[in-house]
């Protein structure tokens, strides 16, 4: 309390215009404030005074067990509106296309495209709802990681409907549970089966093998391996790729509910068409694996999961995401250990992380550059704002290049400053900040939003708030080198 | 940004080819540039444009039998296509276009197109604009690789993006101006207002990477806003079209003539997925083609002169199948035309057609492709923009080119 009041008279002071170059700013409280910063998606009014309660370890600890830390009643009542979330891709797909309708009908294909819009909507809306409200903000990076390593598009087809099911269904029941599980869920996902083609991956010498099932796709099976798993210097040849395709052979999906005796994943969708199966033994990254059916990526994915490289990559990719761009070594060799020691449990991997050294240094602090994502969501949560439209929110991060959903291609939105720093994403940050802060929704008061994010300025942001118009002072603040970072 | 490029900025900036204004605005001073610096404007026709029936082989009775709803007649028949070479005419929605193909300022090469078989608009599109079909993760477009082979120094409007966001061919490491499209692209936004910039520059007036990025964001829009302002009063006494593309072409185009730092342009255009009901000389294909024909004349004689020293390529991720579908349109195929015009472009028919006999197309139903479409845009990048070799192996890497395309 004493600290807070001290900070609160020093900004006053400086913000009339004396220029006393001093930092407001504990070294404790700077700990904290890095460990919000990188475990949450932005820091909210009160979490600073929270963590300081509980102490750091407490917090990482709890952040760790999404599940032991409440859902507001008023979060959870706003998804529960979200009618789209709940339902099963064969729902979704049956409602946005009726199996057996042609294309022409263009009656029907009205209600589908505002099915799909309103699915998408829902999807956009519940990310950004949690993301914004939830106090389970591990888990809610964790998505944002998850997601993009696993990363599908939703301007491609069928996908457009499926991307809500799928972070729901494949991504967030594992973001801190086993990498393994991970896999499988997202391989057996329609929307992963849609989005890299594996649904049409056949063998050509099958008795499946008809119309668009011709012959074999590579698409998933390379990224599988160049993103998912082992990484493109992993160590493995192409024709460890055609192998892993063959095994992925008849993997894809049905959009009606099968009987029971033919289903093989409830209504997920999911499902295994031995006909068109390569039943022949392979040699898979230098083990022979028998032909046998479902069960040979099974064999694949437990291989995958226990490699090296697979360690290594999820590692580095953790790594950069939580402490820098170019994360430190020896952190690395720690995380790869504890993924291998624990096979592949990312609770453990990540306490490791958030317990070292590497991760405390101070020359981390504040050093992150947010992507467009933390950018816009750490405005939203440092002014306590609420999300009050995710389309308008969706618009803006379209106009900064990364919307929600939207990154075509397999290796998912990028968290470095190399891929986010240019002019024009400066102009819009900056553009944004300006149009935020004025909104008649959002009583910022400067003085209390420089509190809630740590006011840890260098003197001549300071400065640049001091001698700005008091309208102005929130932008200038939202729109700071400070706040563009983490 | 690269760290090296930044550097390589940074030298610049502190060499003062920024200063500030009324204590308020960052202005350039002016570059230094080519008077006339040869310019390269990409339009890309998203969704996979009909080629078969742009440049329509009017002599091949394949042509007909494949089309009977959507075929273009022939020439001198009613609705017929616009003779070219005696073999191939233009669809009719593009009469505005005969008089720079009698200009000899035109050229089409069928069966064009990228050697990836994929039929996903998705994947084309991508490969077409990372430059490496078949090669998913390529983080820059050929655009900005071209960009970063120019090497011309420290120019935030030297490639300017027609839309809201930056697309695959544009995205890398160099940076590049955005004119955003439609009606209130010309809106101005907060930063545009003096009180707003001046907050603003005195918090970025810092020489560190943040501060220099910044700077260079500023110049970029306040060089577009000032040539737009000058724009708009033209506009006001000019018709100017309410038609999307026409307007951003344009738009483009009055820029460029005022700005000459402006060197890279590209425009996206969509509408050409036609499954349903594409229409045949009339039509919703022969709608949007008209559109495409008036922007693409905006440009021309928005350029003026400046035509001179311009090359605009018309490309499109694939072509869509020989033969019309039970819906009177035409589904995903595989070769497509792409287009060239401009000041030094010879016109003519280029590439290597092979017809439409049912033994010539690709797997049974579609126009091979017998030109890589890189091989088209190699040509205009060593011939007429003077690119060496080894500048245009990092725009496409580890591709050499099979043939010259002397459409330059």
């Amino acid at each position: 309390m004493k600290l807070r009041s001290r900070a609160w008279v020093l900004t006053v002071v400086l913000w009339v215009g004396m220029s006393v170059p001093v930092d407001s700013a504990t070294p404790a409280n700077s700990k904290i404030i890095h460990v919000l910063n990188r475990l949450s998606l932005g820091i909210r009014p009160g979490d600073i005074q929270k963590v300081e309660a509980m102490g750091i370890d407490r917090y990482i600890q709890q952040q760790l067990s999404p599940e032991s830390i409440p859902e507001s009643a008023a979060l959870t009542q706003q998804l529960a509106q979200l009618n789209t979330l709940t339902m099963s891709p064969v729902a979704l797909a049956q409602q946005f296309r009726p199996v057996g309708q042609g294309q022409g009908k263009q009656a029907q294909q009205k209600p589908n495209q505002q099915f799909a819009r309103t699915t998408m909507q829902q999807a956009v809306e519940a990310r950004l709802l949690r993301a914004t409200e939830s106090d389970r903000q591990l888990q809610e990076s964790m998505v944002d990681f998850w997601f993009n390593h696993f990363n599908v598009f939703s301007g491609k087809g069928l996908t457009r409907v499926w991307v809500g099911a799928y972070e729901q269904e494949a991504i967030r029941p594992h973001t801190m549970g086993r990498f393994r599980d991970l896999l499988e869920a997202t391989a057996r996902h329609p929307a992963m089966l849609f989005y890299l083609d594996n649904w049409q991956n056949t063998d050509p010498k099958s008795p499946g093998a008809r119309g668009r099932f011709q012959g074999l796709n590579e698409n998933y099976a390379r990224e599988l391996l160049e993103l998912h798993t082992l990484g493109v210097d992993g160590g493995y040849t192409q024709q460890d790729v055609i192998a892993l395709a063959k095994i992925l052979t008849g993997w894809g999906f049905r959009r009606t509910v099968q009987p029971v005796a033919q289903a093989t994943d409830n209504d997920n969708g999911f499902y295994f068409d031995a006909k068109r199966h390569d039943f022949s033994d392979k040699v898979f990254l230098g083990r022979t694996i028998k032909g046998s059916g479902i069960a040979e990526v099974e064999q694949a994915f437990d291989i995958l999961a226990k490699h090296p490289a697979t360690a290594r990559r999820v590692s580095y990719k953790l790594a950069q995401y939580f402490v820098a761009d170019q994360p430190p070594k020896a952190l690395l060799d720690q995380m790869a250990q504890r993924f291998t020691a624990t096979d592949g449990n990312i609770r453990e991997v990540l306490s490791t992380l958030f317990r070292s050294a590497e991760f405390m240094d101070s020359k981390h602090y504040n050093a992150k550059f947010k992507t467009p994502y933390q950018y816009v969501v750490s405005a939203y949560r440092a002014t306590g704002s609420e999300m009050s439209s995710p389309v308008v929110v969706q618009n803006v991060l379209q106009q900064l290049g990364m919307p929600l959903f939207g990154c075509q291609t397999p290796d998912g939105y990028k968290n470095t400053q190399a891929a986010w720093l240019n002019p024009d994403g400066m102009t819009r940050r900056l553009s944004f900040a300006t149009t935020f802060s004025k909104l008649p929704s959002q009583s910022v008061n400067a003085i209390q939003l420089a509190q809630t994010v740590g006011d840890r300025f260098s003197s001549q942001t300071q400065q640049a708030i001091a001698s700005s118009p008091p309208q102005l002072r929130t932008a200038i603040i939202l729109g700071s080198p400070e706040f563009m970072r983490r | 940004m690269h760290r090296r490029q930044f550097i390589q900025h940074a030298g610049l900036v502190t060499a003062s080819s920024l200063v500030a204004v009324g204590g308020h605005g960052w202005f350039a001073k002016t570059n230094a540039q080519t008077a006339n610096p040869k310019r390269l404007i990409v339009v890309f026709l998203r969704g996979a444009a009909d080629g078969l029936n742009i440049v329509v082989p009017y002599k091949e009775a394949a042509y007909y039998e494949n089309r009977p709803k959507i075929a273009i007649p022939q020439p001198g028949k009613a609705g017929g296509a616009l003779d070219l070479d005696g073999q191939f005419g233009l669809h009719p929605a593009l009469t505005d276009l005969m008089p720079l193909w009698n200009a000899k300022q035109l050229a089409f090469v069928p069966a064009c197109g990228s050697p990836d078989a994929t039929r996903s608009h998705f994947d084309a599109q991508d490969y077409m604009e990372s430059g490496t079909p078949g090669t998913k993760s390529t983080q820059e477009g050929w655009m900005n690789r071209l960009l970063a082979s120019l090497n011309t120094g420290r120019n935030p409007i030297q490639a300017i993006n027609v839309g809201n966001t930056t697309p695959r061919i544009l995205t890398g490491k160099m940076p590049v101006a955005t004119l955003a499209s439609g009606r209130t692209a010309d809106n101005p936004l907060p930063i545009d207002r003096p009180q707003v910039a001046a907050a603003f520059d005195r918090l970025y007036d810092r020489n560190d990477t943040l501060g220099q990025v910044y700077k260079e964001s500023r110049e970029a829009r306040q060089a577009l806003m000032s040539d737009l302002a000058t724009e708009m009063k033209a506009a006001n006494n000019g018709a100017q079209s309410a038609n999307g593309f026409v307007r951003d072409a344009q738009r483009l185009a009055k820029i460029m003539v005022r700005d000459n730092r402006v060197q890279l342009a590209f425009l996206a255009i969509g509408g050409w997925d036609t499954h349903v009901n594409q229409g045949a000389s009339q039509g919703q294909f022969a709608r949007n083609l008209q559109q495409l024909g008036k922007g693409l004349i905006a440009l021309q004689q928005g350029l003026g002169a400046g035509f001179n020293d311009t090359t605009i390529l018309v490309m499109s991720e694939f072509g869509r199948t020989v033969k019309e579908n039970g819906n009177g349109g035409t589904d995903h195929g595989h070769g497509n035309v792409m287009w060239a015009m401009g000041g030094k472009v010879r016109g003519g028919i280029y590439g290597n057609w092979r017809g439409l006999a049912a033994n010539q197309l690709y797997q049974g139903r579609d126009v091979p492709v017998t030109t890589d479409f890189r091989d088209v845009v190699s040509s205009v990048l060593t011939r007429y923009v003077g690119l060496t070799d080894s500048k245009l192996n990092q725009v496409f890497p580890n591709y050499k080119p099979k043939q010259t395309v002397n459409l330059v």
